[in-house]
């Protein structure tokens, strides 16, 4: 090629750069009025909230699905698919009225049949259904808008248990959707929330696409977390996958995504600085950092050696590894979320003041103890986890524990903490992880049963545990399950069913002229405007 | 030649199959569970075993291969655990911007690294040489995803020229087609380059001291007609089995390359397919790739012939 040819050949191609420049800019700025792109935590890989608990099937299904009744931001029940409930005088039959003009959006009407198959679905999957499924009399539809749950005796967290925002929550699909075995996935996607899931533009691993349904019909109350009118303002919403933080980070100073669901915490300093781009906490009630123990092999069967590990750790030196800004964090003496009605301190001695390390060692020493691997699994590809087992790979090594530091995918994690198998054999001492702080609210979560083999992962059987949360599912005040709280906190603790590492927040980074963006466990769209 | 083709297309049969008994052989015995995945963090061991039995995750290996293997025979490759979306679907799907990115990179890097290759050969130990031969190493010792976030960083971070992330398919326009693959291309293209400049060199530094090259010299032939006529196409069967053999790298480069500029490709879905154990996907992209290993590796034996027409099958 001459000199000649090469410059007609580099015009052309500016020419057909500029081309698509200025067909391009049309295009990207019409949509970009209408859509609304967010980052989430991780993949809309399946799209079943009730047969997977985890927390994305449930974020995006809140947009698809709505509830009967939903968790609003004061932490209160409120009424959402249903209009009004009646309960009889000895506590035993309830009965739900669902508001009028509910439609799917397949457009049929959402009847009581549905709400009924549902809940049964649902209550095959959720601690607090199968509770309430254990002293069904008969769960039935009335009429079209009418369904009743009788019961063999009293359950006080019923409209909780409807509303609850824990994974899975109570959703409402078509009976027909519903029938599916809860232990299968569904493969039609229709609800009555307030957007449509779009199928055909569905990239696993790469994006998910909602829609606003027109159809939908909020409540009059303004929207909060899972209750009220949920106003959709964007027309669309692209949930994008982005997998590594720092492209997403960069994504978003460049105006190619709104929102980040959860920037990594170094980067944050980086988007500060950015003019476009807004940083605040997600959460007030944040996460909890969590180091469970197998309580069915040595040393850790015995609860000497799990309170000598509550009895050296730092929770400091986990949040600052992971969250690095003390104003983030704060040591939790406790398993219930801070600044919410159930926290206490009670029994969180063992966690306060100085180390005691020699203590913690001679304690080790009255276990028994004697030098075997200890495993200790923290998964690599997620950076908190990863964080923090190190941090406890080496207080391990301090107490003089033979550590066997586990570093393995969270895939790994996940299968290999489900075995029973003695730790030498391919099961584990010790695993991390983390929860959102709203799932520490009470005791409805799983994390805080010690039924043994029905327990979390670790197995915990003890009954003085077991025995205070039945207890709170009992209690009819406010004051009750307070007082209830202090005393199974303090039980927890004294048996160290598992380690709080910490609470801590974390960050939401949005473009500056997306606005509406409301503080909570997850992304809630309702009233989130893009401005142009 | 014909019957050559058939044959090597035959022998591809018994290729694949080892392939697909040792990838879910190996499937099998890797740690991990779908189940206990698909469960969530909430989730108790008794449901982590109920979703197991349902997936049919319990059953013993034999019964599940041969379910699998019976599948493949009859085209399918099966239905994602996760997604509950068929396999080869989700291959399709992210099939385009794997190739578009492996295009691209493959022309840009033989289109950079063979006429630099060539000059290098032609300018040895001089200060060119060293200066292409030093970007080469360069580009051999740079991870790409390094060399990716530097790049993003500054066309499109700094200068905001190009976008961070992302694929817009061709069918959407040339221009924002390309503009995607740019950076990700610079980024993979970077060891591919390295590597065709060194084999281009070498083996035209050895063609270039033949007895016919001095014969073309002393005919008067230009340096230009020397260096791309006679010498680069006498050199150019280790430079294609180069190329060829770097597919492989390629391939592999897709994986961390779509990750960086998040390029839904299927790099990108045989990452997570592998993160969250989900067999039927893995094991449907590793025999694809097999099967396009191997028809590259026949391209390029049946690209000798052309090059070379002493070759003959």
């Amino acid at each position: 090629m001459n000199r000649r040819a090469f410059l007609k050949s580099a015009a052309g191609a500016g020419a057909l750069a500029a081309a698509g420049a200025l067909a391009t800019p049309a295009v990207s700025q019409r949509a970009a009025t209408r859509v609304l792109r967010l980052v989430p935590h991780a993949d809309v890989a399946n799209f079943d909230p009730i047969w997977s608990s985890a927390y994305i099937a449930r974020n995006a299904g809140l947009l698809v699905w709505d509830t009967l009744y939903g968790v609003d931001a004061k932490l209160e029940v409120q009424r959402q698919m249903v209009e009004a409930e009646e309960v009889s005088a000895d506590g035993l039959v309830w009965t739900f009225r669902l508001r009028e003009a509910l439609r799917f959006h397949d457009g049929e009407p959402v009847r009581a049949t549905d709400a009924v198959a549902s809940i049964n679905r649902w209550a095959a999957r959720d601690p607090m259904g199968q509770m309430i499924k254990a002293i069904e009399n008969e769960l039935t539809a009335l009429d079209d808008r009418t369904f009743r749950w009788s019961l063999k005796k009293p359950y006080p967290k019923m409209l909780l248990a409807l509303g609850k925002i824990v994974t899975p929550c109570c959703f409402v699909m078509p009976a027909r959707i519903a029938a599916t075995d809860p232990f299968k996935q569904i493969n039609e996607y229709v609800g009555s929330g307030p957007m449509r899931f779009i199928k055909s533009e569905w990239t696993p691993g790469a994006k998910a696409v909602f829609e606003k349904f027109d159809g939908y019909v909020p409540r009059p109350e303004p929207a909060s977390w899972l209750a009220g009118g949920k106003e959709i303002v964007a027309d669309r919403v692209e949930w994008i996958t982005i997998a590594d933080p720092a492209t997403a980070a960069a994504a978003l100073q460049n105006g190619e995504v709104d929102w980040l669901e959860q920037p990594l915490p170094d980067l944050v300093p980086a988007l500060r600085k950015n003019r476009n781009v807004t940083v605040d906490v997600q959460d007030r009630l944040g996460n909890i950092g969590t180091l469970f123990f197998n309580h069915l092999f040595p040393p850790f069967n015995d609860v000497r050696a799990r309170r000598a590990i509550l009895m050296a750790m730092n929770q400091a030196d986990y949040m600052r590894a992971y969250v690095g800004d003390d104003n983030m964090w704060k040591p939790l003496p406790g398993f219930f979320t801070p600044g919410t009605p159930l926290y206490t301190e009670e029994g969180g001695e063992i966690l306060k003041g100085p180390r005691d390390i020699d203590a913690a060692k001679r304690l080790l020493a009255e276990s028994g103890y004697a030098g075997e691997p200890i495993i200790s699994m923290a998964a690599q590809d997620l950076a908190h986890h990863k964080a923090w087992g190190e941090v406890t790979a080496d207080l391990l090594r301090r107490l003089g524990i033979n550590v066997e530091h586990a570093g393995l995918d969270w895939g790994t994690v996940v299968a290999r903490r489900a075995q029973k198998s003695p730790p030498s054999q391919g099961g584990w001492h010790i695993f991390h992880t983390t929860f959102y702080g709203v799932d520490f609210l009470d005791p409805t979560n799983k994390l805080l049963r010690a039924n043994g083999d029905k327990a979390f992962f670790g197995w915990p059987n003890i009954p003085e545990v077991e025995a205070e949360v039945a207890a709170w599912y009992d209690a009819k005040t406010i004051d009750d399950e307070k007082r209830i709280a202090q005393r199974l906190n303090k039980a927890a603790l004294d048996h160290a069913i598992f380690a709080p590492l910490g609470a801590y927040l974390r960050y939401y980074a949005w473009r500056k002229n997306v606005t509406g963006i409301a503080p909570g466990p997850l992304p809630f769209f309702w009233g989130v405007a893009k401005m142009v | 030649m014909l019957s050559y083709i058939i044959r090597r297309i035959v022998a591809t049969v018994p290729v694949m199959v080892v392939v697909a008994l040792f990838v879910f052989s190996l499937l099998y015995i890797a740690p991990g569970d779908p189940a206990a995945v698909i469960a969530g963090d909430q989730a108790t061991p008794d449901d982590v075993a109920r979703i197991r039995m349902s997936l049919g995750l319990d059953r013993p290996f034999l019964i599940r291969f041969g379910e699998w293997f019976w599948q493949i025979l009859h085209g399918d490759l099966g239905t994602s655990i996760f997604t509950n979306l068929p396999v080869a679907a989700l291959i399709a799907q992210r099939a385009e911007p794997t190739l578009s990115l492996m295009a691209v990179t493959l022309t840009l890097a033989v289109c950079v690294a063979v006429p630099i290759g060539v000059v290098a050969a032609w300018r040895a130990d001089t200060l060119i040489d060293r200066v292409i031969m030093a970007f080469a190493v360069l580009g051999f010792s740079v991870p790409v995803f390094v060399v990716g976030y530097l790049l993003a960083y500054v066309f499109a971070l700094e200068l905001d020229w190009l976008p961070v992330q992302g694929y817009t398919p061709i069918s959407e326009g040339l221009w924002p087609w390309f503009q995607n693959l740019i950076l990700p291309a610079v980024a993979l293209g970077c060891v591919y380059i390295a590597l065709i400049a060194r084999i281009t060199r070498a083996t035209m530094l050895e063609v270039l001291q033949q007895d016919y090259i001095r014969t073309a010299r002393a005919k008067g032939v230009g340096q230009t007609g020397i260096l791309f006529v006679h010498a680069l196409k006498n050199a150019a069967v280790p430079i294609v089995t180069v190329i060829g053999i770097g597919v492989a790298l390629l391939i592999g480069g897709a994986v961390v390359t779509e990750t960086v500029f998040a390029i839904p490709g299927i790099g990108r879905l045989t990452v997570d397919a592998i993160l969250r154990r989900d067999y039927p996907v893995i094991q449907g992209i590793v025999l694809m790739f097999s099967f396009l290993y191997v028809l590259v590796n026949l391209a390029i034996d049946l690209l000798y012939t052309v090059l070379d027409p002493r070759i003959r099958y």
